[in-house]
């Protein structure tokens, strides 16, 4: 397996503040690769050190195993899905396509009829007279897409594509990314602070914070076996449990993570622990029920299908024994 | 602010004899330049004729004045245009040590009084033994004009999303192809908006001017001497009719180039 | 095909591309370049040069300039002739800024508040237009119009009020033998002249009150002339106050209006011209010129301190 793109103990600086600090990772070429983490933790710097908007104050950046040091923006193979999807608002939609090979000085005739054909992949194939302006936003996204895939990159960037969008439009596009990720086989670098996201279309994923990467791996790793508390926190929520109390309930003496969803409500002997009900908030798609168990609460989400203890109930709670995950750090 | 309810009547009157203040001299003086009587300002006018306008016509100085103001209104546009633009990109797009004093740089020459500019640049001439030529008014009128090319560019410049740049480098050109085919498009209904000002404002001028000036007329300098030794008033008259239109058409085309900003052209007099 | 480094041509033009990028001060400072060199060099400092010249003097017999420094040209400012005409301008300058605020202040506010659509496109060019139009045109209008022969006297005449313009010609100081050679008659070109620098920032200040705060103040009971006095003039102060600025400014430096308008004694801009003329006392001239830089200076402060430069 190639290596598409390779940070090696790479950080960016401005000034005292460390947007990006030592950061190395390695994305294997054709995979669809996620940079999770909140606003500020430095994914988005990292993505604009790929495409060379920003360059590193310290390290090396690789991108199929040549140096990215001196080369700007204009001369990689890379493309960018912006934001605010950037479209020239003073050319249609197929200008604006087929511009990345208007400046690499294609013929007109080649460059307008590939815009048309990677129009015609986003499912807009009748838009291309029509100006940005006159498009929603779902649309314009998509042309955005287009534009950048046209020019057949290497590594495809998206930088918090959807995040404009409203939720069922949102996991359409998802569905749609990942189906074309795999169908071209480019390496897609897409950063998020949408846990969701990251977790749904990722093959891989990154967890940064302050700059950074708290955890790699494949989505059920990072998930499961959350390295720290930060990342057992920020990637879906969790119980983190102190370690003398993790300690009585059979496990190590750290600090663990223990998803709400994995403990189950009992009545009998099997309990690991009991405590009384403090509150049931209702979720539409489940419940969650808060408990508290000697000094702190745990959050639980039962089945559907188990029935629902009322305030004040005391009940037991049990789990498997891989469930409660712990962890190398707080 | 906008309210529902009609207006009292006291302000409505008020404000339209505001506006009406504002106009009608300027529209006096075109009757004005129809009358018969040439040796004072009577009114009325004891009657009405066209003839001043052929005899305006006939009148070479008249048009070498106006040649004058035409060519050093293009000129100083053209520099103005230059300077202002590349002020106006470097101000908007980069932080660096300064910047706020280069905006009250160039919006100092029309900020001071024109007469402190005036001396000021002539005396700087006569430092330097310049000698006093239309290229002497170009560079005084270039200097001020700077300011209304700046003021529209950077308004324009603002609106102007950063990451449009950064996709087109990304997309693969170089910073030229990017001035060219995505920053210049955006911004040129601005820069027109900035220049047709600056002619109007250039064409104008006159305080600067007779300072800058050698022997040479400009339009206006022409109509001073009138005003203050008259030779034909109708003429003049005539004249100040022409100037009036003349210098309506930009101030009116640069107000529909930008009105659909927060800027308007013409606001930041 | 290199994996990051795409084929490009080495032209020249893509070489400074790539310079730009790596050094991306280089760009900026070549942007800067030309405009700092002309107004930074030849503008500044022909200031400079002006203000130098104010602190030299001249011999008044030789009518030549000692190149020494010296307060003693300054010093001349405050003879009582030079005296008079510092004290004239600065006070026109101030009755020409409080009329216009008046006058503007009905069309600004008519016109933020109440005009929509095109009467408010209708108000915007009616105050930009004669902003632009020619300032020679529009002082010799008035001359037109305040000749002894023209439109003002005719109405008057007209309507029977020739006694009343009499008595207003003949207030010492500011009447004169006719409208065009008195006081009245310059203030009253100055004030039209400048009037729509002061409507603009005013109604500029306005719209920026945000039709809420009216409600509000409806709301909790204040009557409409309440809500004027303490809600929208408070308001749009700072917009009179950036108009006055133009206002003042332009009336201590003036020297045109005062000339073909007016009585012959000298305002600033006057005395600036005629020093520096045929006399060829630049330093005087100087002199004089630096002080509505003084006065200016001194009124920004203030202003600043209101919050003038927010309705600029």
């Amino acid at each position: 397996m190639t290596t598409a793109v390779e940070f090696q103990n790479v950080s960016r600086h401005f000034g005292s503040i460390k947007a990006v600090d030592d950061v190395s990772l390695k994305i294997e070429e054709g995979t669809f690769f996620a940079m999770l983490g909140p606003s500020g933790s430095g994914k988005t710097t990292c993505l604009r050190l790929i495409s060379g908007f920003d360059r590193p104050t310290e390290g090396h950046i690789q991108i199929f195993g040549e140096t990215s040091e001196g080369i700007p923006p204009n001369r990689r193979s890379v493309n960018t899905v912006f934001q605010d999807y950037a479209l020239f608002p003073h050319l249609n939609v197929r200008d604006n396509v087929a511009y990345g090979l208007m400046v690499k000085g294609e013929a007109k005739a080649s460059r307008l009829k590939q815009a048309d054909e990677m129009l015609a992949l986003v499912k807009l194939d009748d838009y291309g007279d029509r100006k940005p302006a006159q498009l929603s936003g779902g649309q314009r996204q998509r042309v955005a897409l287009a534009r950048a895939l046209v020019n057949r990159p290497r590594v495809l960037l998206l930088d918090e594509p959807l995040g404009a969008l409203d939720l069922k439009l949102r996991e359409q596009m998802q569905d749609e990314l990942k189906s074309l990720q795999q169908a071209l086989g480019i390496t897609f670098v897409f950063v998020t602070h949408d846990q969701g996201e990251a977790l749904s279309m990722a093959d891989s994923l990154a967890v940064f914070n302050e700059g950074k990467i708290v955890q790699i791996g494949t989505p059920q790793d990072v998930y499961q076996r959350p390295k720290t508390r930060f990342v057992a926190d920020f990637v879906g929520s969790s119980n983190v449990l102190p370690p003398d109390l993790c300690a009585q309930l059979g496990g190590e003496s750290k600090w663990s993570s223990l998803r709400p969803e994995s403990i189950s409500i009992t009545e009998d002997a099997t309990a690991k622990v009991s405590g009384t009900v403090k509150g049931i908030r209702y979720l539409g798609s489940a419940n969650r029920v808060a408990v508290a168990v000697a000094d702190t609460e745990i959050s639980v989400m039962p089945s559907a299908s188990s029935p629902l203890p009322e305030i004040g109930q005391s009940i037991g709670l049990t789990w498997s024994n891989d469930a409660l995950h712990s962890m190398d750090e707080e | 602010m906008h309210s529902d309810r009609p207006a009292p009547l006291a302000l409505k009157v008020a404000a339209i004899a505001g506006l009406l203040f504002l106009h009608l001299p300027i529209l006096l003086i075109f009757l004005y330049a129809f009358t018969t009587e040439d040796k004072s300002y009577q009114f009325p006018p004891p009657g009405l004729t066209l003839k001043w306008f052929a005899v305006t016509w006939n009148r070479p100085d008249v048009w070498e004045a106006m040649r004058l103001s035409l060519k050093v209104a293009s000129v100083s546009t053209l520099i103005a245009l230059v300077l202002g633009t590349l002020t106006a990109a470097a101000v908007s797009r980069a932080k660096f040590f300064g910047r706020e004093a280069i905006s009250l740089l160039v919006i100092l020459p029309i900020a001071l009084p024109g007469i402190v500019t005036g001396i000021s640049l002539r005396s700087a001439f006569n430092l330097a033994d310049i000698p006093f030529s239309t290229w002497t008014i170009i560079l005084g009128h270039a200097t001020f004009c700077v300011v209304v090319v700046y003021n529209n560019a950077v308004a324009r410049f603002r609106r102007l999303s950063g990451s449009m740049i950064e996709a087109s480098m990304d997309l693969g050109a170089n910073s030229f192809q990017t001035f060219r085919y995505v920053v210049l498009p955006n911004i040129g209904t601005a820069l027109l908006a900035g220049g047709m000002l600056a002619f109007a404002l250039s064409f104008d001028e006159v305080i600067v001017t007779t300072f800058t000036a050698g022997q040479q007329a400009t339009l206006p300098i022409w109509m001073l001497e009138e005003l203050v030794r008259p030779r034909q008033r109708p003429v003049t008259n005539v004249v100040a009719m022409v100037v009036v239109i003349l210098t309506f058409l930009p101030i009116l085309g640069a107000y529909y180039l930008t009105r659909g900003g927060t800027d308007t052209a013409g606001s930041g007099k | 095909m290199s994996a990051i480094d795409q084929p490009t041509s080495t032209s020249f033009l893509n070489r400074m591309s790539d310079a730009f990028w790596r050094r991306p001060k280089l760009l900026l400072a070549l942007m800067l370049a030309p405009p700092l060199l002309w107004l930074g060099m030849i503008y500044v400092g022909s200031l400079f040069s002006l203000l130098i010249q104010s602190f030299f003097s001249i011999d008044e017999f030789s009518g030549v300039i000692q190149y020494e420094f010296t307060l003693k040209t300054y010093g001349e400012l405050f003879r009582p002739a030079n005296y008079d005409i510092i004290i004239r301008t600065t006070l026109m300058a101030a009755a020409v800024t409080v009329a216009s605020a008046i006058v503007a202040f009905p069309v600004a506010y008519y016109a933020a508040r109440y005009a929509r659509g095109k009467i408010k496109a209708l108000f915007y060019l009616g105050a930009m237009l004669p902003l632009w139009s020619s300032y020679l045109v529009k002082i010799y209008a008035w001359k037109l119009i305040l000749a002894k022969e023209g439109i003002i006297n005719w109405i008057v005449d007209g309507i029977g009020l020739t006694w009343l313009l009499k008595a207003i010609l003949s207030i010492p100081v500011i009447g004169g033998n006719s409208l065009s050679v008195s006081y009245i008659g310059t203030f009253l070109v100055f004030l039209y002249v400048w009037l729509p620098f002061m409507i603009l920032p005013v109604q500029a200040a306005l719209e920026r009150v945000p039709g809420n705060l009216l409600e509000a103040s409806g709301d909790l009971g204040a009557s409409s002339r309440q809500t004027f006095t303490h809600v929208i003039f408070p308001l749009a102060l700072p917009g009179i106050v950036a108009g006055s600025i133009f206002t003042f400014s332009l009336t201590l430096g003036d020297y045109i209006i005062p000339q073909i308008v007016g009585s012959s004694r000298l305002f600033i801009g006057q005395a600036v011209f005629a020093h520096q003329g045929t006399a060829g006392n630049i330093p005087l001239a100087a002199a004089f010129a630096v002080v509505p830089i003084l006065i200016m200076a001194l009124y920004l402060w203030a202003a600043k301190r209101k919050g003038a430069f927010d309705a600029l």
